[in-house]
């Protein structure tokens, strides 16, 4: 009976495994053959991480596995495999910055494996316990490579300034963690969810949540907790804030998804307005504070501190539409933002190597068209702009929160929203109606392709959305 | 022929044009020869094709027609297509202004030729899509999507001040539809359905028409636009390229009115007749106030600008006035608007490809050694004027008769508005054509070329047919305007009894 149960837990987790095992194996390679062996490792982690991606998508079943602790539903299959998608295009556009960032050694791709392994712990974790293990497993790895470059002051500054933070913020979490425990009596989400009622809630239980929230909102980066992202986006290496800017997201937005529709789901009154304000809040500051940045990975931090409180909305809400219009927010967002960074990865001059300031791009359009191109659809679509994939996402957490009669929300939020449009039209206003200032040197075939299918992306899924929208919606029934 | 989905048809053609010009090269004379080409005949060609949708449309068939319906998103919205005798007419607009457009640049774009063409076939594609929509989320994708070729078309070939037009075009245009697409949702969850023609028939709650109203009146106002919203129209126009201020003018500006007859008016009856004196005020301001504006500019493009709010306030008046004549004066008033007004860009922009300038005072004397464009100019005058026997007096005649059977105070008003339009556009073009030939750099100044007589012949002779001939227009708008109108008043009449029931 027991080997069965287990058996059953080995099988749901699969992906899980692979990933642990097979980063092991990676590891071991990496010793035995040193430096030179990082390329073979790269591709090997790559295909790893795509080995775990196919098995969730053709292989996996649903369920409950451990006790309890660990739990595989069709949200978690779709996030997981959002989050390996985001890991494996970050790490292939690593591969032409791997020299000129020092990441060329072996235990980076490890290193984003591990993360990654922790991303799909967190996103099934079912359990406070497994819920804090699984976010230590992915932040640790992610303070090792965001101070990777250890020559290059700001990568060290940024990957110091994380671990501070996160330490910080983990330990709120765990007290948070201990105060839901005292006051429920336990860990799993179902069993919390059982003995909640929302007549019956101590105020020390409401303390907790408010903790455990804050470690979550610390790691999408959500205002009040959003210091370390402009620091860290703007001194990690650039593929590495790529990464960061991908899965650990989804992974953390997942996890908060989960925890206040799985647990603190009867007194959703008092989460509410802790996530309403967190999101108007992130929609206020990402729109505002980015006007007056000049360096583009700065931008993109608050940029996304934005994207975030938008995701927001819809979780506000606590419907299935609004987890729905989450999950879909979460796929577009991921999809633009990387095609975003490929492009900032590609800003590098013949002579002098990588530029980061905004004024860099002027003049796009007459020196390379296509990056120009698709990054005006990624602007536009980031600012909300129909028929661009970016307009969709907002349309369905807006209308979450409007079901919801969260008008307030509803209405600070698209009018924030205009406010944001105005640095992304910067952007493009650089690209076409200014003077170029010089050339960038050619872009490497792995960046293209990433940047292409993006654009690709944003443009035909007002032809071809309908898919994704319908496996969002089938995610989010997961607990409603 | 019927079961031929014409309307998608017209919205995508611009399309094959625009993959055409991806596949030619912007190199020399023959490349740029190729891409004017191409660009007019899918032009031309688009326009031939709309006109099968007047042919096949059926003069007494108030509902819409046309359509077409398929699944799109999987989210409850639809892919719905169809016109009525409102928005059939503004798609006939849209595609005949669109030869214009690219004649009017044959030789002013000087640069990106290619992009530049590329962004009009887009913008094209979309401004069909937002008359011929059946479900307000694809309407809004296509009101919305309006604003990217035009910051484009705007920014890249635009005047000296071009970016500061084109970003406070994009934002105050922006800022208005956002609080519409919160509209959308919300008829979504109360009607349960996106549907225009649904949407059509279900009865919102008064309360709640008042919140939807005001939400779409931000984006039409804007989009209109206007008073005191109008701000960012004669900064777009003055910085826009001649074609750009066409289909700014000609179309864009009807974006506005069409959503405030199909949504405003039919959806929220309670609503609109609650702040119909709000927007007959806004109106008659727009009519008086721009009118005085516009009398002192020395921009020849923003004086038409100003003109051109001064002509929306008419529209916005007529279409709350919710009477027959208003309503179908209104509809008259944006079509012959859209040529007028298109029109008399046009010729700004035949004189601005000579001399480099929009100053009034640059000019004067043109009479003497332009005299066809003089003849033109004149015509275009006064049918902005309102004159009669041009397509000008008789939407504004229309509109101030719908206006006089509600408010007589408010048609004194629009009245005095007429002769303040007849005073700035008379004076305009007394200082341009008028007066002594002095200046030196005017004497060298050609007559009107070949392509610009193929510009501006056609739509004279459209413009005094119609101001002749109105009928086929009112043909075609009547039925549906009857039951806008017979709706109208029995949601009004339904809330009245309602009202005196439950005392």
């Amino acid at each position: 009976m027991t080997a069965e149960i287990l058996s059953l837990s080995l099988q749901l987790s699969m992906p899980e495994l692979i990933l642990a095992v097979g980063a092991l194996v990676l590891l071991m390679i990496g010793v035995f053959s040193g430096d030179k062996s990082s390329t073979t490792v790269t591709g090997l982690a790559v295909a790893l991480l795509a080995v775990a991606g196919l098995w969730l998508i053709f292989m996996s079943g649903e369920g409950e596995a451990y006790g309890g602790a660990f739990k595989l539903d069709a949200f978690g299959r779709f996030m997981k495999v959002l989050a390996l998608i985001g890991s494996i295009t970050a790490m292939v556009m690593s591969v032409g910055h791997a020299k000129s960032d020092q990441l060329n050694r072996f235990e980076f791709p490890v290193l984003l494996v591990l993360s990654t392994l922790g991303m799909l712990l967190l996103i099934s974790a079912n359990d406070l316990i497994a819920f804090y293990l699984g976010l230590e497993l992915m932040s640790l790895a992610l303070y090792v490579i965001a101070a990777f470059n250890r020559d290059s002051l700001r990568s060290t500054e940024a990957g110091l300034k994380y671990f501070v933070l996160g330490a910080l913020s983990s330990g709120m979490m765990l007290y948070g963690m201990s105060l839901v425990y005292g006051f429920t009596g336990n860990t799993g989400f179902d069993e919390i969810a059982r003995v909640l009622t929302a007549e019956h809630r101590g105020l020390g239980l409401v303390f907790g949540m408010v903790f455990v929230l804050a470690g979550a909102c610390f790691k999408i980066s959500a205002v009040p907790f959003h210091m370390w992202t402009p620091d860290v986006y703007e001194g990690a290496p650039t593929p590495v804030t790529a990464f960061f800017a991908a899965g650990p997201k989804v992974a953390a937005m997942a996890i908060l998804v989960r925890i206040v529709s799985d647990a603190f789901l009867p007194i959703v009154a008092d989460w509410r307005q802790i996530i309403v304000f967190v999101s108007i809040a992130s929609m206020l500051l990402g729109s505002f504070a980015a006007i007056g940045q000049r360096n583009i990975k700065r931008l993109m931090a608050y940029s996304s501190i934005g994207h975030m409180g938008y995701a927001l909305v819809g979780l506000a809400a606590g419907s299935e539409t609004g987890v729905s219009g989450v999950v879909l927010y979460m796929t577009i967002y991921m999809i633009m933002t990387l095609g975003t960074f490929a492009c900032i990865m590609a800003m590098r001059r013949k002579e002098g190597g990588n530029v980061e300031n905004v004024d860099d791009l002027a003049g796009l359009s007459s020196t390379k068209p296509f990056m120009a191109i698709v990054l005006t659809a990624l602007m536009f679509s980031m600012a909300g702009i129909p028929p661009l994939a970016g307009f969709f996402a907002k349309y369905f957490v807006f209308v979450a929160a409007i079901e919801a009669k969260l008008y307030a929300l509803a209405v600070i939020g698209v009018l924030s929203s205009v406010v944001g449009a105005y640095y992304y039209l910067r952007i493009v206003k650089l690209m076409w109606f200014d003077e170029a200032k010089g050339e960038f040197a050619r872009i490497s075939g792995e960046l293209r392709l990433v940047f292409g299918l993006s654009g690709l992306f944003v443009t035909a899924y007002v032809l071809f959305g309908g898919p994704i929208g319908s496996a969002a919606n089938a995610a989010a029934k997961s607990f409603f | 022929m019927t079961d031929w989905p014409i309307l998608s048809t017209v919205t995508f053609l611009p399309l094959v044009g625009v993959v055409l010009l991806l596949l030619t090269r912007e190199d020399g004379p023959f490349g740029r020869r190729n891409i004017l080409n191409v660009s007019l005949f899918t032009t031309v060609f688009t326009f031939i094709v709309s006109l099968f949708i007047w042919i096949g449309f059926d003069n007494s068939n108030p509902g819409f027609q046309m359509v077409e319906k398929h699944e799109w998103l999987g989210t409850g919205i639809s892919y719905h297509l169809g016109v009525d005798g409102i928005s059939m007419l503004f798609v006939i607009l849209t595609t005949f202004l669109m030869p214009f457009c690219v004649l009017a640049s044959w030789e002013s774009v000087e640069k990106r030729l290619k992009e530049y063409m590329i962004a009009f076939l887009l913008l094209e594609v979309v401004m069909v899509g937002v008359f011929v929509s059946l479900d307000i989320v694809l309407f809004y994708v296509f009101f919305e999507a309006t604003l990217i070729p035009m910051f484009v078309i705007i920014g890249v070939w635009g005047g000296k001040d071009r970016v500061y037009a084109s970003y406070k075009f994009f934002l105050y245009t922006l800022t208005g539809s956002v609080l519409m697409m919160l509209a959308v949702m919300a008829m979504y969850w109360q009607a349960g359905t996106t549907d225009i023609t649904e949407l059509l028939k279900y009865g919102f709650p008064a309360g709640m028409q008042t919140w939807l109203w005001f939400a779409c009146f931000a984006a039409f106002s804007v989009k209109m636009p206007m008073w005191p919203v109008h701000t960012w129209l004669p900064d777009a126009h003055v910085q826009a390229p001649t074609a750009g201020s066409v289909i700014l003018a000609g179309v864009m500006l009807k974006l506005g009115g069409y959503g405030l007859i199909r949504f405003s008016l039919q959806m929220f009856p309670l609503a609109s007749d609650y702040f119909a004196p709000l927007v007959f005020a806004l109106s008659v301001i727009a009519i008086i106030y721009t009118s005085l504006v516009a009398m002192m500019q020395d921009d020849i493009k923003k004086l038409i600008a100003y003109s051109s709010v001064a002509h929306m306030g008419y529209v916005t008046m007529g279409i709350f006035a919710a009477n027959v004549q208003g309503v179908q004066g209104a509809i008259f008033q944006m079509l012959s608007h859209g040529i007028v007004s298109g029109a008399l860009f046009l010729c700004v922009g035949v004189v601005y490809d000579r001399l480099h300038t929009r100053e009034i005072a640059a000019y004067g004397g043109l009479v003497n050694n332009m005299p066809k464009y003089a003849v033109a100019f004149m015509i275009f005058t006064m049918a902005n004027v309102g004159l009669p026997g041009t397509s000008g007096f008789i939407g504004e005649f229309l509109t101030i008769i719908g206006v006089f059977r509600v408010n007589t105070w408010v048609a004194l008003f629009a009245a005095t508005g007429v002769i303040l339009s007849a005073s700035y556009a008379l004076w305009l073009y007394r200082r341009v054509i008028f007066g002594a030939l002095e200046k030196e750099s005017l004497k060298a100044l050609l007559d009107l070329s070949g392509r610009e007589k193929l510009i501006l012949y056609p739509l004279i002779a459209l413009t005094i047919f119609y101001g002749f001939y109105p009928a086929p227009i009112f043909d075609a708008t009547a039925a549906s305007v009857d039951l806008v109108v017979n709706n109208y008043s029995a949601a009004l009449a339904a809330a009245k009894t309602l009202a005196l029931n439950a005392h």
